[in-house]
């Protein structure tokens, strides 16, 4: 029962940006958040199509399993998507790329996204990201205020009551939209299974080639080099998260199926950022000072 | 398995952040990773132990001064329950985030400190809940380690909040004597306080009755989205989308629609994943009507012999939440429902002191996290009920059309 509360607040979070904002956009990154978030919004309109298009923000470091799902997803629901490529905004000179071994494109795509939302006209970013995932989020609203550099100000969010949601921007300003905020991680994968919902592959236990730093397993990738002395081997692991292959860390499990997964996190004893990603890993206030600059 | 919404209020240093850190600790809903960070953390601030409020503070400000600023919400889940914790600060000038996180609150947690007793706080915190319409209030008397696990003094405190909570709304108020830092009578029952015959606070989180404090009585369905799709499939498909505010609404109904006073019957409910045979709170869902009407969102699909008020003249109690004090004839958006409308304040009734409940009739103005009985005047037409009988549909936010903040929360008389 409580998949299907989570589930009707956030068909009313949809159906609220619907009405309220003039263009919206859905963030799809592949990911299973963004998954759930694409399955919600075709409950939330139908039987009339999705009333906005997607958009990808794509790193060029994204694992091809992924892009690949992307890209069939899109396809079968005939959705409009829209990449804003990371590779773009360092080739035009808006962003430079990251150097040394822990560098990471992270950081860069928030001045990609944030330039194709101006581009756009956008003025209101479905994201799939949860309060339970990173205690900076966990402070966040459902409908999060941007100003025109879409940077987060924690002390002067909008008090959100009830299921009332102010949408008043003025031009220049966005709002990002959480539908999944009261979701958690096990939420996510118990949807997944109730409604049979593919993901990629990657999410399931494969052989893969890692090396192991930072406490984090990595895949062997063509944009990073492994590091002198780092022993690459080969093991059975999946992925809790998706983002860049070069910060995202895989774990070892045997999970096969998705009611594998459902027990998996269900016993968990780690978070799901923190067995896997090396981006909040810069300090504790990681992703606090990421969202400040305008990041998801 | 249910959800239960509760937040939790105290005032600072009554040891908030660490009950809740012990609450999901000693359910075993932290994680490895998540205490090693806050074991680092501890020690890096030279605490003598683990301190468990740094699972919750998150801001960098927050980490360094020690508070909490914003409304932090946490999740956790037991066999019996999924758990949604809106963790409210306690400074005096935070009550707006106080207000936020009752809004959606099943049940509040006021923390009382058993060493200094009721303090204004306390008091102010027991009306929030009470003007919010939390159904359920839990006071947990902190810190008994402290005054020796004394019963007089839980019993003293007990006393004194009782007097206060019998002039308010808040009928099931239940008083439990703890130690977050100890974890008394969090998780686990204490074995320092024989006396108490009650249960631990977790175990009253699990059991506490919720399924009937919803309205299932008064059908309303704000028209929130009319989902009217463009092609050849679907030319005749005209569904009115909304979450059920109120009542069971079932195919067949007959059902009024308000503006127009005009009656038809539900032709079909669609839900998520196809029709449903009845619609309840807090279901999101799509209507279809067997007539075509005019319906547009900001409309109220009801009963044609139980109808909410519509009126442009609301009497309200309002929350303040802007630096900017709220005068008489400001004009302000309105939101209510999926209604948003110009309103103009006509008339400050009084000022609530929120710790004596005194009427101060005198005032003129409403300063930030002040409470005041207005009189507003709406440009449309409001369908609304008094809040005391449904909490969506007597609920509204005001913003400031030039700066486009929230600046007050109101409840309908």
């Amino acid at each position: 029962m409580s998949i299907e509360v989570l589930e009707a607040e956030a068909i009313h979070i949809m159906r609220e940006v619907a009405a309220e904002f003039q263009r919206p956009v859905l963030l799809f990154s592949g990911g299973k958040d963004s998954i759930v978030l694409l399955r919600l919004a075709q409950k939330a309109f139908r039987p009339a199509p999705i009333p906005f298009p997607l958009m990808h923000v794509d790193t060029g470091h994204n694992f091809p399993e992924v892009l690949q799902y992307r890209d069939k997803r899109v396809a079968e629901l005939g959705l409009r998507l829209i990449v804003a490529s990371v590779q773009d905004s360092i080739d035009t000179g808006r962003v430079a790329e990251e150097t040394g071994p822990r560098a990471s494109r992270n950081r860069l795509q928030t001045t990609t996204l944030l330039d194709a939302i101006d581009k756009n006209g956008f003025d209101a970013a479905f994201g799939g990201a949860r309060r339970d995932e990173e205690k900076a989020r966990a402070k966040e609203r459902i409908f999060s205020f941007r100003d025109e550099f879409g940077q987060w100000d924690p002390k002067i969010q909008r008090p959100e009551l009830w299921n009332l949601f102010n949408a008043r921007i003025r031009n220049g300003e966005h709002i990002r939209v959480f539908p999944l905020s009261n979701w958690t991680e096990l939420d996510v994968w118990r949807y997944i299974d109730r409604d049979e919902i593919e993901v990629p592959s990657i999410y399931f236990a494969h052989r893969r080639r890692v090396f192991a730093r930072d406490g984090m397993l990595l895949a062997e990738n063509p944009y990073q080099p492994t590091g002198a002395g780092a022993e690459v081997y080969e093991a059975t692991v999946r992925y809790r998260t998706v983002g860049d292959m070069t910060c995202t860390g895989a774990v070892l499990s045997g999970a096969r199926t998705v009611t594998d997964i459902v027990k998996e996190v269900a016993s968990t004893r780690i978070t799901e950022r923190g067995a896997t990603r090396a981006d909040d890993r810069v300090s504790d206030a990681a992703m606090e000072d990421r969202k400040r600059e305008g990041y998801f | 398995m249910d959800i239960l919404r509760f937040a939790t209020a105290g005032s600072v240093d009554d040891g908030k952040s660490t009950l809740i850190g012990r609450l999901l600790y000693d359910s075993k809903s932290t994680f490895t990773d998540q205490l090693a960070a806050v074991e680092r953390a501890s020690r890096d601030r030279g605490d003598e132990y683990t301190n468990l409020a740094l699972l919750t503070d998150g801001l960098r400000a927050e980490r360094e001064q020690g508070i909490t600023i914003d409304v932090a919400y946490g999740y956790f889940a037991t066999p019996k329950r999924k758990f949604i914790i809106a963790d409210t600060p306690g400074h005096a000038q935070y009550t707006r985030n106080m207000v936020t996180g009752a809004s959606t609150a099943d049940l509040a947690i006021i923390l009382v400190d058993a060493t200094k007793g009721l303090v204004e706080q306390s008091r102010r915190h027991a009306f929030l809940v009470s003007l919010l319409g939390v159904p359920h209030l839990m006071v947990c008397v902190n810190k008994m380690d402290l005054v020796g696990y004394d019963e007089a003094v839980f019993e003293r405190i007990r006393h004194e909040f009782t007097a206060f909570t019998t002039k308010l709304s808040t009928r099931d108020v239940t008083f439990v004597p703890i130690s977050a830092l100890r974890g008394d009578n969090v998780v686990n029952r204490s074995y320092d306080m024989g006396w108490y015959g009650g249960s631990p606070l977790l175990h009253h989180l699990e059991n506490v009755h919720i399924a009937s404090d919803r309205n299932l009585v008064d059908a309303r369905f704000p028209v929130q989205y009319v989902i009217r799709p463009q092609s050849h499939a679907y030319r005749d498909y005209r569904g009115y989308a909304g979450q059920v505010a109120g009542g069971v609404l079932r195919p067949g109904d007959e059902v009024m629609h308000l503006p127009s006073g005009l009656t038809t019957r539900i032709a079909a409910i669609d839900g998520p994943d196809g029709p449903v045979d009845e619609a309840a709170p807090p279901m999101s869902v799509v209507l279809r009507l067997t007539d075509e009407l005019d319906v547009s969102r900001g409309d109220m699909i009801c009963r044609a012999h139980n109808a909410p008020m519509a009126t442009q003249d609301l009497d309200a109690m309002v929350v303040w939440m802007a630096d900017r004090p709220l005068q008489t004839r400001s004009t302000l958006i309105l939101k209510h429902t999926t209604k948003s409308a110009r309103a103009m304040v006509r008339d400050l009734q009084y000022r609530l002191d929120v710790n004596t409940l005194h009427r101060d009739e005198s005032a003129d103005q409403l300063r930030c996290n002040e409470i005041g009985r207005l009189r507003l005047r709406v440009t449309q037409s409001i369908f609304c009920d008094p809040y005391s009988r449904n909490r969506l549909t007597g609920a509204f936010i005001l913003i400031d059309e030039a700066t486009n903040l929230t600046v007050g929360a109101g409840v309908i008389n």
